[in-house]
């Protein structure tokens, strides 16, 4: 944690804003707002494959409806709810750090840490399972009961690069929780000076926000039907 | 700005409706809605991403201008995919020589 844009700490224990802010409040606020610019650059980022998936699956619905349904809805919808428990427990460490309760800080970025690993286990066998079924697309690519094999590896072309960039997210995440454990053990983090977990959690609700736009559309679009 | 903190209280109730939504969304998904289905499938994506928005991102409380940067950035989303459908939407609307 460089000084300059986190707030030092006077030996009296107070906090004060680095020295081109006014105060601690407007350098909370020009964090939060970075973060956000940030992160609508991440929007942009991944619109583009959100982009080729809508204009691909305009083209070949039906094919990307079959080829969806190889995909295993069970552990799509368990991951989701791992997903969505790990930003509870991000929520709970922000707030921790709000209240400057060191145990809880360090407590809950370990469990946001844990659950993000089971969602990326997951993520894993899913992507073991594909490859054994030979989904990945490439050579070996194969794909039963289609005439034409391309629209469906398209697909599974779009799926290993939409959760695959998602899951490199993810992997970044866990990181940044990491290096905040000591500092926030050391009691780096006090109730007026906190935003490194605030910039973290927004950044990693932000990934937990694109897989509830990713599993409707990669796990649900061909469900109904056979 | 006094640090607004969200209640744990809240913070366990979005969680609740997420689930809720998420096993929602799966279950619907295994009915035939015709074109209806997209429209439920990203109505509650939108749904449970206003919700992580507002209570677990904090925009409900925070300063007033994140909400712009998030509008800006929808803005530019919404630029980006209109501006590209609508060429390949109309693409065989008119027979342009050389096609």
């Amino acid at each position: 944690m460089s000084a300059g844009v986190e707030t030092a700490t006077t030996p009296a224990g107070a906090a004060t804003p680095a020295h081109q802010f006014d105060s601690l409040d407007q350098q909370r606020e020009a964090a939060a707002l970075g973060m956000w610019v940030f992160l609508v650059t991440e929007v942009l980022f991944f619109g583009g494959l959100f982009t080729a998936y809508v204009v691909y699956r305009w083209s070949w619905a039906a094919d990307f409806a079959r080829a969806s349904r190889r995909l295993d809805v069970t552990l799509g919808t368990v991951n989701t709810a791992v997903l969505i428990a790990s930003s509870l427990t991000m929520a709970l460490a922000v707030r921790a750090a709000q209240l400057g309760r060191r145990r809880g800080v360090v407590g809950f970025l370990l469990g946001t840490m844990g659950l993000g690993s089971v969602f990326l286990g997951i993520k894993l066998l899913e992507y073991s399972h594909k490859a054994h079924e030979h989904l990945f697309p490439g050579p070996g690519f194969r794909f039963e009961g289609a005439a034409d094999l391309r629209p469906a590896e398209l697909f599974f072309s779009l799926y290993f690069a939409m959760t695959g960039l998602h899951a490199l997210h993810m992997i970044v995440g866990i990181g940044v929780l990491g290096a905040l454990l000591w500092p926030a053990a050391r009691g780096r983090f006090t109730a007026a000076s906190h935003n490194w977990v605030e910039g973290a959690g927004l950044y990693w609700h932000f990934v937990d926000l694109v897989w509830i736009f990713l599993f409707p559309l990669l796990y649900l679009v061909g469900r109904h039907g056979s | 700005m006094a640090a607004p903190i969200v209640p744990v209280r809240t913070c366990v109730q979005v969680f609740l409706a997420l689930v809720v939504l998420t096993g929602i969304t799966t279950a619907v998904s295994f009915v035939d809605l015709g074109l209806w289905s997209n429209v439920v499938a990203l109505g509650i994506a939108g749904l449970k991403g206003a919700l992580v928005m507002l209570f677990f991102m904090n925009l409900r409380r925070g300063p007033r201008l994140l909400p712009v940067a998030v509008a800006a950035g929808l803005l530019w989303f919404l630029i980006l995919v209109g501006q590209t459908l609508s060429d390949y939407f109309t693409r065989g609307w008119l027979g342009v020589p050389g096609k």
